[in-house]
């Protein structure tokens, strides 16, 4: 007997008990359809974090000095020499005078954060100027009054609205000194008040004598490259570590290394999620057995009818085993499309663009055809060592 | 041949030494009281069952030592059982019930479809094929029984009871039936309660407790031990 056979007698029997059919599915739908859900969104969930960590630039490690000037002082001139000498890791370092700044502009007053810093800052933080320039290495040597401002302030407080070109050029004051506007940034937050679009970036030249303190101690390093990051953090920390000689003198972090941990954990949480959603794959199975056997007890008839003909117990096992496995395979697929529709609807509910992986998708159909197999052998063997005289007997 | 079933600590004996050997194409059957082993015996000759002791030969082929899977290959190949409660599967339609033992065989589908329709046209359904025992009469539906005893093919057609479950009318069609089937060179074994059924046939076996009470048939050419 060909399994093709086997796969018609299991379709005519599925199809004869369609509502029963269905509920014994729906344990192994509900499991697949759960798993891929669950896994699709923490995935889109996990895209889109990691695409906003790395829009901050992944080469970026930030240093701290929280102590910085008590005992030994770090300068500027320092670290610079340092990634000179070490080309190799280093693509630069920017200083980040951090601030308050009052900006008033015609009758208009704002109280925004500031920060003073280096051309290195933008590509470091990927923090490019969308019209006009970012500060240059002669602002910096000159301590210009330049300013490059965000969306917000050249929307709001220079009252250009939709044409924030216009702010470029014109002077507003800043903690009651006059500065050019030279350039505006890429709107990162919808340029709302109190967001990453509401700030202003000057020399850090300029902003050392502007808020009087000429201890910087916060530096922003970018990496030479993706893959040498972490060398470059263990070389910088060693620096630091025998500049200040105590540990406690500085912080290093890479975004790489905070990214790692994030989407270590979020892999984590997917992995106990869709564990969870897999236990009803097991009840799911459990389901089939249960019906499968009831199933045999049913057709003991049709097993003697069968047998006394001359089917084999190879024949009957076949015949229900792929019983028990279409029924599971085709809870696989439909709770595949469940699952994908599932995942899509409910990500437009909650703002998160799903992400889809096929990996995932194979595992669940598997699992479901692995259920469907295991949780079939017990009920195939019995129907197949039914004994004809008994089972034709069998009222 | 015996057959002992132990109950607890009560021995049966179903079958007490019996000693039989039926020729090809004879037309037998085997007739006792309900009680006397003779279904027993059928699932015997049928090879549904093995025997406690003593020896079974079909064609010359000791199939007392075989195992299921044997068993099964030559209840396939050579018996085709015709039962009193016809035993059609009602999902199937008649010439999906013919083609059963023809799919255990491993015929292929053309073939096969081919073939049982040839075996319902032989019974009088050719313009049955796809209607579902629970459409047909229970004539009919013996008939396609029948067709599906013949559609494999077998040297042996097997009859329990088969006039047992209908008028008499269509039990007389099924005799006749199987008198033809004699007549085209098939052996018929027939095991029944009903004397007017058994002496349709040429040799008539009686049977009770357990053994062979006469047999109208000569005895000299005894084979099994």
């Amino acid at each position: 007997m060909s399994i093709w056979m086997a796969f018609k007698m299991a379709w005519s029997s599925i199809i004869s008990n369609k509502m029963r059919t269905f509920l014994t599915m729906l344990g192994v739908i509900i499991g697949v359809a759960s798993v891929i859900m669950l896994v699709s969104l923490m995935q889109g969930a996990t895209n889109e974090i990691t695409e906003q960590f790395e829009s901050m630039g992944t080469n970026l490690i930030t240093v701290n000095l929280p102590r910085n000037g008590r005992g030994r002082t770090l300068y500027m001139e320092d670290l610079e020499e340092f990634v000179q000498k070490n080309e190799n890791l280093f693509a630069g370092v920017a200083p980040n005078v951090n601030g308050s700044a009052k900006i008033k502009y015609e009758t208009e007053s704002h109280d925004t954060s500031l920060l003073g810093t280096n051309s290195i800052y933008s590509t470091a933080t990927n923090t490019p100027a969308e019209f006009g320039r970012f500060i240059n290495d002669t602002d910096v040597e000159n301590r210009s009054k330049v300013a490059v401002i965000g969306t917000y302030i050249a929307k709001e407080i220079l009252g250009e609205g939709g044409n924030v070109e216009n702010a470029l050029g014109k002077k507003i004051k800043i903690n009651g000194v006059y500065f050019t506007v030279v350039g505006i940034l890429e709107e990162k937050q919808e340029g709302e008040k109190g967001t990453a679009d509401d700030w202003v970036i000057i020399p850090y030249t300029t902003a050392q004598r502007l808020i009087k303190n000429k201890i910087v101690n916060t530096f922003s390093f970018q990496g030479a490259s993706k893959d040498t990051v972490s060398e470059a953090t263990s070389e910088l920390k060693n620096y630091l570590l025998k500049f200040f000689g105590n540990e406690n003198a500085y912080r290093v972090t890479s975004q790489q290394e905070i990214l790692d941990t994030m989407n270590e954990m979020l892999g984590m949480m997917t992995m106990v999620l869709a564990g969870i959603a897999g236990i009803s794959l097991v009840v799911g199975g459990i389901g089939i057995m249960n019906i499968m056997l009831v199933s045999v007890t049913e057709r003991t008839r049709e097993i003697g009818i069968r047998k006394a003909i001359g089917a084999k117990r190879r024949n009957i096992l076949v015949q229900f085993l792929i019983e028990s496995v279409v029924v599971s395979c085709l809870g696989g697929v439909i709770g595949l499309i469940t699952g994908v529709q599932g995942a899509k609807t409910l990500g437009n509910m909650i703002d998160v663009k799903v992400a889809y992986t096929p990996s995932v998708f194979m595992l669940a159909f598997g699992f479901s055809v692995f259920v469907g197999i295991f949780f079939g052998i017990y009920p195939a063997n019995k129907a197949s060592k039914l004994n004809p005289i008994e089972a034709l007997r069998f009222e | 041949m015996y057959k002992i079933y132990k109950m607890g600590s009560v021995e049966v004996r179903a079958l007490n030494g019996i000693n039989l050997h039926i020729r090809p194409k004879e037309f037998v059957s085997i007739i006792g009281p309900s009680g006397s082993g003779k279904s027993t015996l059928m699932n015997m000759i049928g090879c549904l069952d093995t025997p406690t002791s003593g020896k079974y030969y079909i064609e010359g082929q000791e199939v007392s030592k075989l195992s299921e899977n044997e068993l099964a290959y030559i209840r396939n190949k050579k018996i085709g059982f015709i039962f009193q409660g016809f035993n059609l599967l009602n999902k199937l339609t008649a010439i999906e019930n013919v083609e059963l033992p023809l799919i255990y065989q491993g015929v292929g589908s053309s073939k096969r479809r081919e073939l049982a329709r040839m075996a319902l046209e032989r019974v009088g359904l050719g313009n049955r094929l796809h209607h579902k025992p629970t459409e047909l009469s229970g004539g009919q539906q013996q008939r396609v029984a029948i067709a599906r005893a013949l559609a494999g093919a077998p040297s042996i057609i097997l009859a329990d009871e088969p006039t047992g479950n209908l008028d008499s009318k269509s039990g007389e069609e099924v005799m006749q039936m199987l008198k033809e089937l004699h007549q085209e060179g098939r052996t018929i074994v027939l095991i029944t309660h009903d004397a007017d059924v058994a002496k349709q046939a040429q040799r008539i076996i009686r049977i009770a407790d357990g053994v062979i009470t006469s047999d109208s048939a000569p005895t000299d050419e005894v084979k099994c031990e």
